[in-house]
Order: C-alpha cells, then sequence, then structure tokens
C-alpha cells in the first residue's frame, strides 16, 4: 500500500522497477509531465490515476480532481494544458446519478481550467471492487515560451516559493472518510494552478529553475525529491509556510506534519534570487495567489535533505513520508 | 492559536534559553531523562537541543507505548483478528508496528479488518454499527489511556453490547521508571516528568523518585517553552542541592490527579504479577489486565490467545537504547536494516519512539553533510 502514498515506497517502485524495464532511460528525470518532442514540435505528456474514498468530499469530488491533477501536473512542467482523454473504471451496480455528477463535475473542471477533454474509455468490474470508481487521464500540453525546468539547474541561494496555504486537501479527506468523531470547516483546495504559473513565468519565467505539484506525500515530499534530484540541501523557515489555523489545529490534535498532508491546488516553485520578488508579486496579483509566499532557500548543506528553520533557531531534518501519514494518540 | 501559539513565542522561548544558560555549571555534564515519548518527539520536532547548552544531555526514557510492547503481544492480537468475523481496532500509532507476520497496516493490505480509530469509545461505536461483526480493540498505553479503556468497557457493560472487546497491553508508569533506576549501568541526574500520565495519577507517585533516590523530577508540558521552563526548575533544584518534585505542567495536571479516572480505572482493571517490557525484560506489578467481572468484555479471557513469545533479534540493542544506555546511532543495527521503513526493534516504529525521531530529525543532518553533489 505504501507503494501507492507518493513517499520512499513509491519513489523506489518507479526507479527500481518501471524506469529499468519500461523507460528507455535508466535513470529518467522523474517528473511531473514528459516531455516529447514529435515533429519539431515539443509536448508535455502527462498520466495519472485517481483513487479517493469519499468520491465527494467538502470542496470537490473525484471528478474535479482527476481534471485539475492532471492540468496541475501539465501546469507545472511549464505547459498550456490542451487535451485530456479519460478512463473510467466503473464498479457494478454504481448508481448512474453518481456517474453523472462527476461526469458534470469534469466538464466543469474542463471548462474552468479551458481544457478540452477529447476522448475516454470505459470498463466495468464487479460488484465490491474498484471503491465505486476509479479514474486514469492522461493530458497533453504545449510548453509556454521561456519554461526551462530543471531540478539540476537549481542553485544555492535560490528561492523557494509556495502558491497558499498547505494541507487543506489531505485533512478534508481525513475527516471526510468520517473515522475521526471531529469536524471542521475546511474544503479541498482543488482547483488549477495553470492561471498562477502562467502569470509567474509571465514575469519571472528566466528566472524560474523547478516546479511542482506537491500532492501525496505533501511539500516535504516534494522537496526532498527535489533536494535529492539536485544534490543540495532546502531551508525552510517553519514561520513562513503557510497552514490555516484550522489545519493546525487538526494536525496537532491528530499528530501530524502539515508537510507531508496532500494539497491539490497548490505548487512549489524554485526562483532564481533576483528573480524572486517578481515571482512573489505575479503571484500575489493573481486571483488565489494571495497567500502565495517565499518559504526557504535552497543552500549547499546538508545535501540531499530539507530542513527546517524552527522559530527559536533550532532545526529539525523533514523526511519524505513513509506510507500514509497515520493520526498518532498515545 | 490560542494555548499552543503562547507556549512557542520566540522571545520568552530565547529568554528561558538564556536562563538556562545562565543556570548550567560549565564544569559539570547534566544527564537528564524525559521519561515520556511525546516529550522525544517534541525535542525533535521543535528542534530545542541545537538551543541547549552541549553540557546538557537529554536520555530519552521508557514512556512510548508502542515502543515497549512486546512483539509477540501483536502477533496475538492480530491471530484473534484472523477469524474474519473480527474488526480489530487500534489507534494509529499501532499500524505500523511489526509482528512476526507483518504489521496491523500490512495485514489489512492482504485483507484484514484493521480500523483506526481515534479513542476506544469509537470502537465501541464500530461494534454498534456492526452488530454481526466482533469489534476487538487492541488497547496501548500507560495511564494516559487506560481510563478511556476502562469507561469504555463500562459504558459497554451498561449498555449491553456483547460483540466488543478489549485485548488489553495497559501498562504502569512508575515500575518502569523503577527499572531504569535499578539498571546499574545508569546515571542520570534529574528527570522531566511525563505530563499526560500525571493528569491522570497526579505528582504524588514520583514523591519516592525524590525523596529516596534523591533526584528532582518536574511534571512538564509538551509545548517547547513548557520544557525549557522544566528544565529551568530541574537546573535550580539540582544548583541547590535538593531534590523535589514539582509541577511545571499546572494548567493541566492537578497534585492529586484526576479521582474520576482512577476510580473508573480501579473498578475495571487490577494489576497484572508480571509483564513482559520489550527492552527491559518481565517486570513485576507493571501492567493492568481487565478483572473477572468484566470478563466478557476481555479479549484474552472471552478467546484463546496463543501466546506468541518472540525474542527480538540480538543485535537489536532496543533495551539499551530503552535505557538511555546507549544513543540510538550507537545502536548496531541502527539506520542499516532498521529504518523507520523497515523497523527491526520498535524504537523505530513510533514517532515518539527515540530511534525513529533522532532518524528523523538528527541522522540525516549529520549523514547530509557527507553526502556529495552529484556530477
Amino acid at each position: 500500500m505504501a507503494h501507492g502514498a507518493g513517499g520512499i515506497a513509491s519513489r523506489r517502485l518507479v526507479e527500481g522497477l518501471f524506469a529499468p524495464l519500461l523507460f528507455r532511460s535508466a535513470r529518467p528525470e522523474l517528473n511531473d509531465a514528459a516531455s516529447l518532442n514529435i515533429g519539431g514540435v515539443r509536448l508535455a505528456m502527462t498520466t495519472d490515476s485517481f483513487v479517493v474514498k469519499p468520491l465527494k468530499f467538502p470542496g470537490g469530488s473525484i471528478g474535479e480532481l482527476a481534471i485539475n491533477g492532471t492540468v496541475n501536473d501539465l501546469a507545472v512542467s511549464g505547459a498550456r494544458p490542451e487535451a485530456i482523454v479519460v478512463s473510467f473504471v466503473l464498479e457494478a451496480g454504481l448508481p448512474t446519478e453518481v456517474l453523472e455528477a462527476e461526469v458534470r463535475a469534469m466538464a466543469q473542471a474542463a471548462e474552468r481550467a479551458g481544457v478540452a477533454v477529447v476522448g475516454g474509455d470505459t470498463k466495468v468490474v464487479e460488484h465490491g471492487k474498484a471503491d465505486g470508481m476509479y479514474i486514469a487521464t492522461t493530458g497533453v500540453g504545449s510548453y509556454l515560451p521561456g519554461a526551462r525546468l530543471d531540478a539540476r539547474s537549481v542553485q544555492p541561494g535560490d528561492k523557494v516559493l509556495l502558491s497558499g496555504p498547505i494541507g487543506d486537501h489531505g485533512i478534508t479527506i481525513l475527516l471526510a472518510r468520517g473515522e475521526l468523531d471531529f469536524e471542521a470547516e475546511l474544503q479541498s483546495d482543488t482547483r488549477s494552478v495553470f492561471p498562477l504559473v502562467q502569470a509567474m513565468l509571465a514575469e519571472a519565467g528566466p528566472g524560474v529553475r523547478w516546479m511542482r505539484d506537491p500532492t501525496r506525500g505533501g511539500v516535504a515530499t516534494s522537496l526532498n525529491e527535489l533536494a535529492r534530484d539536485c544534490g543540495l540541501g532546502i531551508h525552510l523557515f517553519e514561520e513562513e509556510i503557510p497552514v490555516r489555523d484550522t489545519v493546525r489545529g487538526a494536525c496537532e490534535l491528530l499528530g501530524l506534519d502539515p508537510l507531508h498532508i496532500a494539497n491539490e491546488g497548490q505548487f512549489l516553485a524554485v526562483v532564481a534570487p533576483e528573480y524572486a520578488d517578481a515571482a512573489l508579486n505575479a503571484l500575489n496579483l493573481t486571483v488565489g495567489g494571495e497567500c502565495a509566499n517565499i518559504l526557504g532557500e535552497v543552500q549547499e548543506q546538508p545535501a540531499g535533505s530539507v530542513l527546517v528553520k524552527t522559530l527559536y533557531g533550532g532545526s529539525r531534518i523533514v523526511d519524505m513520508l513513509v506510507g500514509d501519514p497515520l493520526p498518532r494518540i498515545c | 492559536m490560542r494555548f499552543v501559539d503562547e507556549f512557542r513565542d520566540p522571545d520568552v522561548i530565547n529568554k528561558t534559553a538564556d536562563e538556562i544558560r545562565r543556570l548550567a555549571d560549565p564544569g559539570r555534564h547534566y544527564r537528564l531523562m524525559e521519561v515520556c515519548g511525546g516529550h522525544t518527539h517534541a525535542i525533535y520536532r521543535f528542534g530545542l537541543k541545537d538551543i541547549l547548552p552541549d553540557n546538557i544531555e537529554l536520555i530519552h526514557g521508557p514512556g512510548c507505548p508502542v515502543c515497549v510492547l512486546p512483539m509477540g503481544r501483536i502477533d496475538d492480537g492480530l491471530a484473534l483478528a484472523e477469524d474474519p468475523n473480527v474488526i480489530f481496532a487500534a489507534f494509529g500509532d499501532m499500524m505500523r508496528v511489526p509482528g512476526v507476520h507483518g504489521s496491523p497496516l500490512e495485514r489489512k493490505a492482504r485483507g484484514m479488518d484493521v480500523r483506526i480509530v481515534y479513542s476506544p469509545s469509537d470502537a465501541l461505536k464500530l461494534a454498534k454499527t456492526n452488530p454481526d461483526k466482533h469489534v476487538m480493540f487492541f488497547a496501548i498505553g500507560f495511564e494516559t489511556t487506560a481510563p478511556s479503556s476502562a469507561l469504555t468497557i463500562l459504558r459497554a457493560k451498561a449498555e449491553g453490547i456483547h460483540n466488543f472487546s478489549l485485548f488489553c497491553n495497559h501498562v504502569t508508569i512508575i515500575p518502569a521508571i523503577r527499572a531504569i533506576l535499578d539498571s546499574p549501568d545508569m546515571r542520570l541526574d534529574a528527570f522531566i516528568g511525563p505530563g499526560h500520565v500525571s493528569t491522570v495519577i497526579g505528582c504524588r507517585p514520583y514523591e519516592w523518585i525524590a525523596a529516596n533516590e534523591r533526584k528532582p523530577i518536574v511534571v512538564s508540558g509538551f509545548e517547547p517553552l513548557d520544557m525549557l521552563q522544566s528544565i529551568v526548575m530541574l537546573l535550580r533544584q539540582l544548583k541547590a542541592g535538593e531534590a523535589r518534585v514539582e509541577n511545571q505542567y499546572k494548567r493541566v495536571v492537578p497534585w492529586e490527579g484526576n479521582r474520576a479516572a482512577l476510580k473508573a480505572m480501579a473498578e475495571v482493571f487490577e494489576l497484572r504479577p508480571y509483564f513482559e517490557w520489550r527492552g527491559l525484560g518481565f517486570i513485576s506489578q507493571s501492567a493492568l489486565r481487565i478483572r473477572n467481572n468484566y470478563a466478557e468484555w476481555d479479549s484474552e479471557q472471552r478467546f484463546t490467545v496463543p501466546g506468541v513469545r518472540v525474542t527480538d533479534p540480538k543485535a537489536a540493542q532496543c533495551g539499551e537504547v530503552l535505557k538511555g544506555v546507549l544513543k540510538p546511532a550507537q545502536c548496531k543495527l541502527f539506520g542499516k536494516e532498521c529504518t523507520p521503513e523497515h523497523p527491526v526493534g520498535a524504537l523505530m516504529v513510533s514517532s515518539e519512539g527515540s530511534c525513529a525521531a533522532y532518524f528523523n530529525y538528527e541522522h540525516r543532518k549529520a549523514m547530509a553533510t557527507t553526502l556529495a553533489r552529484p556530477a
């Protein structure tokens, strides 16, 4: 199960099995989208599958998540989402109105994100399998001019930007499962981040070196992957990490670290220091980017790791997530 | 956030850290044991070691319930849950703890009905909503969690719920501290006393530590400021040559404890003659079992428990680490065979376990500087 949770085990599965047997390069760059060159035209291509329990949750549903997740993988690769194809795996007996609601949600999300859904496929599996429905998507995007993203171009002194508050989605899902007996006014942050990416690249394009949407495994996992890929240390300033009080409170109660909680509508960017203010300004001036912040910077040490500076001059290493975040009680 | 931010105020914390530096005698080495795993976790999470002077050494104590649970108990609990009519319910803390045939989480992936609950009363609720199943709550914890287990059994009896039982692994803190103090290779100057346990038992049960062992003990909260204040209080006592029980966590801990909680515990539980602690061995009168009056809600009395005994791998030095004799990184398996992803010893499992805490927050900080940048 841990192999799907976005942490160390997921990465090992990709690097140890999929990459050597399936991909042309044994050590491919593990990005959110693959870069293709077809007849001289560069395209970004990504695929994702969506398995969510419950199917609907405050602020979104699996259909919306499927579109936005695919759009965001393309956006953080520096590409404008152009087209998506969708596959449904449906559990026999799924009420048609549930399916219809999800298809409508997808249509709306696609329209909001300005992306065309151009094809699809459907399979039905036995009752009791597939948790109602699974959705798999593939998306294609065209690169925005000036986007040259590569973890290996990250330099000491670069700034780490985050588009907004973290943890909303993961905590919303945890509470929506109804296993924990408390409620909070909180919504999933699922949305397309493309408008934010576009605004930032327009103002600071040449200085943007790396982007990622911190979904499963949260900000900590995405930044650990970056740290390993670039061989540098990522320093975060605890007081600059935007977290809503509701999410902080839930994390305090459950013994979770917001840095490990999933997001569906945020992205991280590493920007050259001379472009950092312009990038932040562009985000802050775009709708939905008001809480964007510079939360850290890149340094030589500790190489390959993420270090959080606490408010009082202490520090701690934040690792990737092992498996799913589990509430801690005693 | 109220009740949290006040205790993380950088100005106050820095002033308290200054006071610690002023009080600590540079010619002396201080060995302070934080008994509770919650304190261990907080020390690493807030980077408190970085702001303490080098001559104040914090030794991690035995107060992590997951860490001291022998592997055989997990296997016993999971063995009962192999029956497809049984739902195995436990705190999230238990889910990654390895048994011989896998952790509860791994067993769940292979089809066992394993549920994470936030309290034993949630497990009782599961029993009500699944009347054709038997819900077994795998109870762990010190006196912190034992009262809620007791109250849940009382409620099950009052409401006549018969498809619920509790697999009791509750342990008590005082015998563990005594075992640490009796250990011949142990040299400690003072104790940071457990906060949550003391909300139930109060401060009086620690008086023998001060009176007989001449060690100061300060019951402490879990926020950074709480812990630093407690260290100030301990240093003041050590400087004055005193040994007293003090209560830093007055906002939560009454001196006499919580009488209602103690009463519920006494009604439902009795002391076991002895119980095995992982790393510490058998300790007499150190754990709780369910009284005969409530046998119907006791998994061990109601079902046949295999009584699995698993010896820890010889190379693992959990006991020495648990007693504070060795630092986590001094264990032969640390960071090699034993990592948070593949824990051999339980101290690597729980985020309150000193090995996991050390691995997550400190070890990589030290290791990272040795990694070269790839070409």
